[in-house]
C-alpha cells in the first residue's frame, strides 16, 4: 500500500482544462481526427454543429464485419467456445463461457463446484488483464495530457512497471488455468480439457498477495486525477447473483427493475442495424438505450464487493453510485482489487477435482449463456440440431450495446464543452470514448473523427 | 558523437480480432525495452501519437475482406522497408476465411437486418496474396517470444530463428503423450507449424491447427487416419477447416472430404 505512496502522484496537467475558455472567433470550424487510438479496432466520430447546436452525432463503427454468426451454423456445438473467442484477443472468455453455458443450457448439463470456481478464478485473471492495460495503458494517459503509456513510463517508471507486472498477473491467472492469455486452449463445453495440478494453482498466491497492494497503489494514484464532470441518468444493466459480486454467472438486472433469467434476453433486449455502423445497436424492446460494463456492475451490486474493495473505492473518491464514466477508470482498479482478492480465495482452497468436465450427451435444444465481460455483459445464444451442430447463433457484444450510450454521452460531452478548441475538444471526445474502453473488434472496430461547425 | 536514429516500427491492423497486436503488449517483461529501442511511430492500439512514413519494420495483422483494406495494403506495402504479417488472419486469411467458401450475401442476411449497407469482399485473404512479404509469423494467436525474436533479429540484421517443422517434434522433444496414439484423440500435430508451446497435448487436447501447415504437411495420409479413427466426413472438413481454412494445405485436404 506503501507502493501508491511511492508512485510520485500523478501528475494533474488537465488536458482537460487546459485550453478551456478560450473564446472561438469563427463560427464555423471543421475537426478531422484520422483514427481513434488506444480502443481495440477502428471506430470513427463524426460532429456536426450548427450555431453551437449539434445537428448530427455519430460514432461510427467500420472494423470490417467478420460473420461469425454465419460461421457458427453446421459447426458442432464444442467447437463453438474455440471460434467464437477469436472474436476478442482482449477478452477470449467471454465468448468462450457464454458460448460454453449456452451449450451447456441446450444441453441439460451444469457446471458446479470446483469446476465452477476455476472458470470464477480464470474470468478474474481476464479481468485484471484487460482492467489494468485499459485503466493504466490505455485511459490513464488521458488524464495527464500524454499521448500514451510510453510517455507515462518517461515521466513515472514506476507506475507503468507496477500495471505491467500486474497486467501479467492476470495473464498468468489465464495461462495457469487455461493454457495460454489469448484464445486460452483449455476451455470446454462442460469445464476443462484438464484440470490444473494443484502446485501450479498455489505457485499464483504470493503474487496475488502482491497484486492486492498494487492494484490498491494504482487506484489511489488514479484518484488524484481530476475528472471532467459529465454523468448521466444511466439505464445499467448487468448480471446479479445471489451469493457474490457477478462476474461469469447471474441474472440479468437493471437499475430500472428488470430482473430476468439470461434464457429470457430475447424478450427483452433488440439490436437495430444502421445505416453509419458495422456494429448492431443495441437497446431495450422499448426502445430505450442502456448502459453495462464496470459503472453497471458497480452500481448494482456495490453491496456485494469487498469490505477491502469498498475501502478502496471510499479513499480514491467513490460513492456507493458512480454516474462519471471518466471515473470507470477507479471502478476498474476497484474491479481489479477484488479480482485479486477473489483470485486468491479460489487459489487457496483449491483442491485437484475428480473429473475435469462433465460429461456431455450431444442432442437438440436452445440455450443462453451470459458473463460480464470486462466491458459489460456478452450475450449469446444457440440453437442446435439433433446431433448438436448449430441451426442458428446470435451473439451481443457489450461495445454493441454500448453503443447508442456512447452516443448520447458524445451528444452531451459536446454540447457542454463547445467553448474547448477544436483540438481539446477532439481529445475530449475520444476520451469520452475510451470510457467505455470499446472493443470495436468485438462489436464487429477505427476512430475517424470530423467534426463540421457552421 | 552522432546519435545513432533509432529504426521507426508501424503496427497495422486488418480484419482480426486483435489479439495478435496485443501479444506486443503482453512482452510485459520486454515492452519498456522494445519501446527503447525503436520508435514506435504508428501503434494504434497503444498511442495516439504517430510519426508520417517510411517505417523501417511494419508488423501487419489482420486479413484483408474489404476493398478499402484492399488498397490500404498497397500504401502501408509502400511505405515499409520491412513487413511482416503476423497470426492466422493475416498468413491464410483467419476465421473470416470460412467466407471464401459460402455465399457472403447469405452470411450477411445471417448477422445484419439491413444488407444493403455492408461493404465487404466476397474473401479473406492474407497479406501475401496482395502485396510482397518480407517474413510471416503463424499462429493464433502468435508466439510472443517468436515476435520479440522476429524483432530482435531485424534489428540485428540476421534472419530470425523461428522453426517450421511440426507440432509432433515439439511433443516428442517435451516428452508428451501422444495424444492420439494414447488415447485416440484426433489431433493435428503431424501436419502443423510449431510455435504455440507444446499447448494442447500437454492439456491432453488434440492439437487444432492455430499455427497453420508446417514445412511438409501430409495432410492425406492424416486425414486417412481420422476417417481410420472413425470420423465423419464433415468432422474431418471441419478439423481441417478453421483458423487456417485458407492455407493452402489444410484447404485441400477440406475439399477432399467435401
Amino acid at each position: 500500500m506503501s507502493k501508491g505512496k511511492s508512485m510520485v502522484a500523478a501528475k494533474k496537467k488537465g488536458n482537460a482544462k487546459s485550453k478551456a475558455g478560450k473564446k472561438v472567433v469563427s463560427s464555423t470550424r471543421n475537426i478531422k481526427v484520422d483514427a481513434l487510438a488506444r480502443v481495440e479496432g477502428e471506430g470513427a466520430l463524426y460532429v456536426r454543429v450548427k450555431d453551437d447546436v449539434i445537428e448530427d452525432i455519430r460514432f461510427r463503427i467500420f472494423e470490417p464485419p467478420r460473420f461469425f454468426e454465419a460461421f457458427l451454423q453446421g459447426r458442432i456445438y464444442s467447437e463453438a467456445p474455440d471460434i467464437t473467442a477469436r472474436i476478442c484477443g482482449i477478452c477470449p472468455l467471454a465468448y468462450q463461457m457464454g458460448s460454453s453455458q449456452a451449450m451447456e443450457q441446450a444441453l441439460g448439463v451444469q457446471v458446479t463446484g470446483t469446476l465452477r470456481d476455476l472458470r470464477r478464478l480464470i474470468y478474474c485473471g481476464e479481468w485484471i488483464e484487460s482492467h489494468v492495460l485499459h485503466a493504466a495503458m490505455l485511459h490513464a494517459p488521458d488524464f495527464l495530457g500524454l499521448q500514451d503509456s510510453l510517455q507515462l513510463a518517461k515521466d513515472d517508471p514506476e507506475i507503468v512497471k507496477t500495471a505491467l507486472r500486474l497486467k501479467k498477473l492476470g495473464n498468468e491467472i489465464l495461462e495457469v488455468i487455461g493454457g495460454r492469455a489469448a484464445h486460452p486452449i483449455n476451455m470446454k463445453v462442460g469445464g476443462f480439457y484438464k484440470a490444473p495440478r494443484k502446485e501450479s494453482v498455489r505457485t499464483l498466491i504470493e503474487p496475488l498477495k502482491w497484486g492486492i497492494g498494487a492494484a490498491i497503489g494504482l487506484a489511489k494514484v488514479f484518484g488524484t486525477f481530476e475528472f471532467p464532470d459529465y454523468e448521466d441518468d444511466y439505464q445499467c444493466v448487468s448480471l446479479r447473483h445471489p451469493d457474490e459480486y457477478a462476474i461469469h454467472e447471474g441474472r440479468i438486472i437493471s437499475n430500472r427493475g428488470l430482473d430476468i433469467a439470461v434464457a429470457e434476453y430475447p424478450e427483452h433486449f433488440k439490436e437495430t442495424h444502421i445505416a453509419h455502423s458495422n456494429a448492431l445497436h443495441g437497446m431495450m424492446m422499448d426502445g430505450s438505450i442502456y448502459y453495462t460494463g464496470p459503472n453497471a456492475r458497480y452500481n448494482n451490486n456495490y453491496a456485494q464487493l469487498s469490505k477491502l474493495a469498498k475501502s478502496v473505492a471510499k479513499d480514491c473518491g467513490l460513492g456507493k453510485k458512480c454516474n462519471n464514466l471518466y471515473q470507470s477508470i477507479l471502478v476498474r482498479m476497484v474491479e481489479t482489487v477484488f479480482a485479486c482478492e477473489e483470485a486468491l480465495r479460489i487459489v487457496e482452497a483449491y483442491e485437484e477435482p475428480d473429473a475435469s468436465c462433465v460429461t456431455i450427451k450431444p442432442g437438440p435444444g436452445i440455450g443462453a449463456g451470459c458473463t460480464e465481460a470486462p466491458r459489460g455483459i456478452c450475450l449469446h445464444r444457440y440453437e442446435l440440431d439433433k446431433e448438436g451442430r448449430i441451426v442458428s447463433a446470435r451473439i451481443q457484444a457489450p461495445t454493441s450495446q454500448n453503443q447508442p450510450q456512447i452516443e448520447r454521452d458524445l451528444r452531451g460531452v459536446v454540447q457542454g464543452n463547445l467553448h474547448l478548441s477544436d483540438e481539446d475538444l477532439k481529445w475530449r471526445c475520444e476520451q469520452t470514448i475510451r470510457n467505455y474502453d470499446p472493443c470495436i473488434s468485438c462489436a464487429t472496430h477505427f476512430l475517424d473523427f470530423s467534426i463540421d461547425r457552421e | 558523437m552522432a546519435v545513432q536514429k533509432k529504426p521507426k516500427l508501424a503496427v497495422w491492423k486488418f480484419s482480426s480480432c486483435d489479439g495478435c497486436q496485443l501479444q506486443l503488449l503482453s512482452c510485459e517483461d520486454e515492452l519498456l525495452q522494445v519501446a527503447g529501442a525503436v520508435d514506435i511511430a504508428y501503434f494504434l492500439e497503444a498511442t495516439r501519437a504517430e510519426l508520417p512514413g517510411p517505417y523501417d519494420v511494419s508488423l501487419v495483422e489482420g486479413s484483408v475482406t474489404t476493398p478499402e483494406e484492399a488498397e490500404r495494403i498497397r500504401k502501408v506495402r509502400k511505405q515499409s522497408k520491412f513487413l511482416i504479417s503476423i497470426g492466422a488472419c493475416a498468413t491464410a486469411g483467419g476465421i473470416q476465411a470460412l467466407k471464401n467458401y459460402k455465399d457472403v450475401d447469405g452470411f450477411i442476411d445471417a448477422v445484419y437486418t439491413n444488407p444493403e449497407y455492408i461493404e465487404t469482399l466476397t474473401t479473406s485473404t492474407a497479406i501475401r496474396d496482395h502485396v510482397d512479404v518480407d517474413f510471416e509469423l503463424r499462429g493464433c494467436p502468435i508466439n510472443k517470444y517468436q515476435l520479440l525474436e522476429a524483432i530482435n533479429a531485424l534489428l540485428n540484421g540476421r534472419k530470425p530463428n523461428i522453426p517450421l517443422h511440426s507440432q509432433c517434434i515439439e511433443c516428442k522433444r517435451a516428452g508428451s503423450v501422444c495424444v492420439m496414439v494414447a488415447n485416440g484423440t484426433p489431433c493435428l500435430g503431424p501436419v502443423t507449424q510449431a510455435g504455440c508451446g507444446n499447448l494442447c497435448p500437454s492439456f491432453t487436447r488434440g492439437c487444432y491447427g492455430c499455427f497453420g501447415p508446417n514445412d511438409t504437411p501430409n495432410t492425406a495420409a492424416l486425414g486417412k487416419q481420422f476417417a481410420d479413427m472413425d470420423m465423419d466426413e464433415r468432422s474431418i472438413k471441419h478439423f481441417f477447416r478453421s483458423f487456417n481454412a485458407n492455407a493452402s494445405a489444410f484447404r485441400k485436404e477440406s475439399e477432399a472430404h467435401e
